[in-house]
């Protein structure tokens, strides 16, 4: 019997030649993440363990984006705590703010170069899926998890069954990643791919930015899936040729295939050019609706950002879109770079001038609004299209406000609309 | 282990923003996690739970954020087990390695009602509702999870790994 790709990676992190699904291993990680709500309880554990050390000082990543800058006492020694823990432990990847490293933990990991095609990586954040799109397997974790891993550098999973999503053809003009993923969830619901894989494959998938595939495989989480994962192509090498030349030119990564005959539990197909302008009404990100059918909704606030959509791309995106446009009277609009690579690009490209001509707010990078911590929470009754990836009953701040999720450009046309809207009702948008 | 108590009741897709919100995420301390646990989805739970009561939920239990506050701030709150058609997956490795007991049983899950009294040996899996009069039993537990929970917990388990090496 064949191997998806994501078995072939954990077995050979296992030592194994074979895994089939249902088989419980013990892998040897490449990489261990924690941001500073999930890192100071597993710091507390590892204390407990008795460990003195991390297992490899420069292969745990420790990030400070979820409430940073901090937004109020507890933060600031949530934040302390773990800045101790990494001076301790001598942590490389570990970044104070305003630093041109720094940002939101799965927009930098992969821009910086530290994840790679076959590494196998856990985060003590549910979206560290992320970065299956680099042909990695990644998944999100809890705190005890994340102690245990950063003590020995393994840890246990069960092999996951898959679900083959088979792509074909190209996007429309204006559709990206992330309605592919939200119509994707709105197919198969927010349990449709419960403790399984995701593999996206077809001849879709060369037409399909790092960034989207970055968006796509973020979101795998919001179908209850394990990870998401990409194969490798011409995309994915240039791309990390970009991120980390050096360990690009020695060969350090791995590519695999998935053989002909693996297992699937199930094959999904999608005709890209099928996939409309997609948003996700409250309260559930499967709650998915054609965008340009709910121009009837008024909105607030729109928020551009976070890890599912505050990449280069998408800050270019929105420059674009918000280029001889302006905010609609009774909407806020915060635009929050992703990392402060982006800011600095947005900078030096002059789309902060566009965003600020527009009538935005801009924010220094954070994870901050999307889930409710600050720069941007919403009163009850309140309504805010957002790039982020969850909508859940008191996402975003007060249990009776709303969050309809969207990409880069709904949210930008919605901006200026002052309604749910795509870039087709506001004129004069960019040519996509 | 047997335990004896009353059921509070949810729907399916119960994420961790309305277990324990996010606004609430800058301490970890489960005493402060314990007063806000459930309140955006049942603003009465904290101030009515008792020790020793039972939690059953539908399907994808516990999906969303990768928090561990969530299963610690449920575990904090008296609960001493939650039943649900199934959990999602990070939720349920949480609940492992923080000691939550949880069984997955549909049936039970769907047939039991609010304020029910139950009984169910986690050891046999065998759910009885009292107040129905009627028994379940619920899907065995994994082999995966006896052998850590046989270790003494992940902590205890990986503890003897490092003194091992």
């Amino acid at each position: 019997m064949g191997m998806t790709i994501t078995q072939k990676i954990l077995a050979q992190h296992a030592g194994l030649q074979e895994v089939r699904s249902g088989d419980l291993i013990e892998a040897g990680l490449d990489w261990c993440l924690g941001n500073e709500v999930t890192t100071p309880p597993a710091i507390k554990i590892f204390r407990q363990l008795g460990a003195e050390s991390v297992f490899d000082k420069d292969r745990v990543c420790l990030v400070q984006d979820h409430f940073t800058p901090n937004k109020d006492i507890k933060s600031a020694e949530l934040c302390k705590t773990m800045r101790c823990f990494a001076h301790e432990q001598a942590i490389s990847h570990f970044y104070e703010l305003g630093r041109k490293e720094m940002g939101i933990e799965h927009v930098i990991l992969p821009d910086n170069g530290i994840v790679f095609p076959g590494d196998a990586v856990i985060g003590a954040d549910s979206h560290t899926c992320t970065y299956g799109a680099l042909g990695a397997f990644a998944t999100g974790v809890g705190s005890t998890d994340l102690a245990c891993a950063m003590a020995s550098g393994s840890t246990w999973f069960k092999i996951p069954e898959a679900i083959k999503v088979v792509l074909h053809g190209e996007f429309g003009k204006y559709v990206t990643g992330k309605d592919l993923i939200l119509h994707l969830i709105g197919m198969i619901g927010v349990d449709g791919a419960l403790y399984k894989s995701l593999e996206f494959t077809g001849d879709g998938v060369k037409n399909i930015s790092m960034t989207g595939r970055l968006t796509i495989c973020n979101m795998a989480i919001e179908c209850g899936a394990k990870n998401g994962i990409f194969p490798v192509d011409d995309i994915t090498l240039e791309y990390i040729s970009k991120t980390n030349p050096e360990r690009y030119a020695a060969g350090d990564y791995k590519v695999y295939q998935a053989d002909d005959d693996a297992e699937y539990e199930k094959v999904i197909e999608i005709d890209l050019a099928e996939v409309p302008l997609t948003v996700a009404l409250p309260h559930l990100p499967s709650n998915t609706k054609r965008a340009d059918e709910c121009s009837d909704i008024k909105i607030d606030q729109v928020v551009i950002g976070s890890c599912t959509n505050g990449r280069l791309e998408d800050i270019r995106t929105a420059a674009d879109m918000f280029r001889g446009h302006r905010v609609a009277d009774n909407v806020r609009c915060i635009v929050i770079p992703g990392s402060q690579r982006v800011y600095r690009e947005a900078l030096d490209n002059g789309w902060l001038a566009i965003f600020d001509d527009a009538g935005c707010v801009i924010s220094t990078p954070t994870c901050g609004p999307c889930l409710g911590g600050h720069m941007g929470v919403l009163a009850k009754g309140e309504r805010c299209v957002s790039t982020t990836n969850r909508n859940f009953v008191g996402r975003m701040g007060d249990t009776g406000s709303e969050v309809i999720l969207s990409g880069v450009p709904v949210a930008c046309a919605s901006a200026i609309a002052g309604h749910v809207a795509t870039p087709d009702m506001i004129g004069g948008a960019y040519e996509g | 282990m047997k335990v004896k108590g009353l059921v509070h009741k949810y729907a399916d897709n119960v994420d961790t923003d309305v277990i324990i919100p996010a606004r609430y995420l800058n301490s970890a301390d489960p005493e402060h996690l314990r007063q806000h646990c459930m309140e955006d989805i049942d603003s009465g739970f904290a101030s009515r739970v008792s020790e020793g009561d039972i939690m059953v939920a539908g399907k994808n239990f516990g999906c969303g954020s990768s928090r561990e506050h969530a299963p610690v701030a449920i575990k904090a709150s008296g609960i001493a087990l939650v039943i649900a058609e199934d959990f999602a997956r990070i939720f349920y490795r949480n609940s492992i390695n923080v000691g939550l007991p949880i069984l997955e049983c549909p049936e039970a899950a769907r047939a039991v009602q609010a304020g029910d009294e139950l009984e169910v040996d986690f050891d046999t899996g065998v759910i009885t509702d009292l107040t129905l009069g009627q028994t379940w039993q619920a899907r065995p537990f994994p082999e995966f999870i006896k052998n850590i929970i046989d270790a003494g917990g992940l902590l205890d388990y990986t503890r003897k790994k490092l003194s091992n090496e």
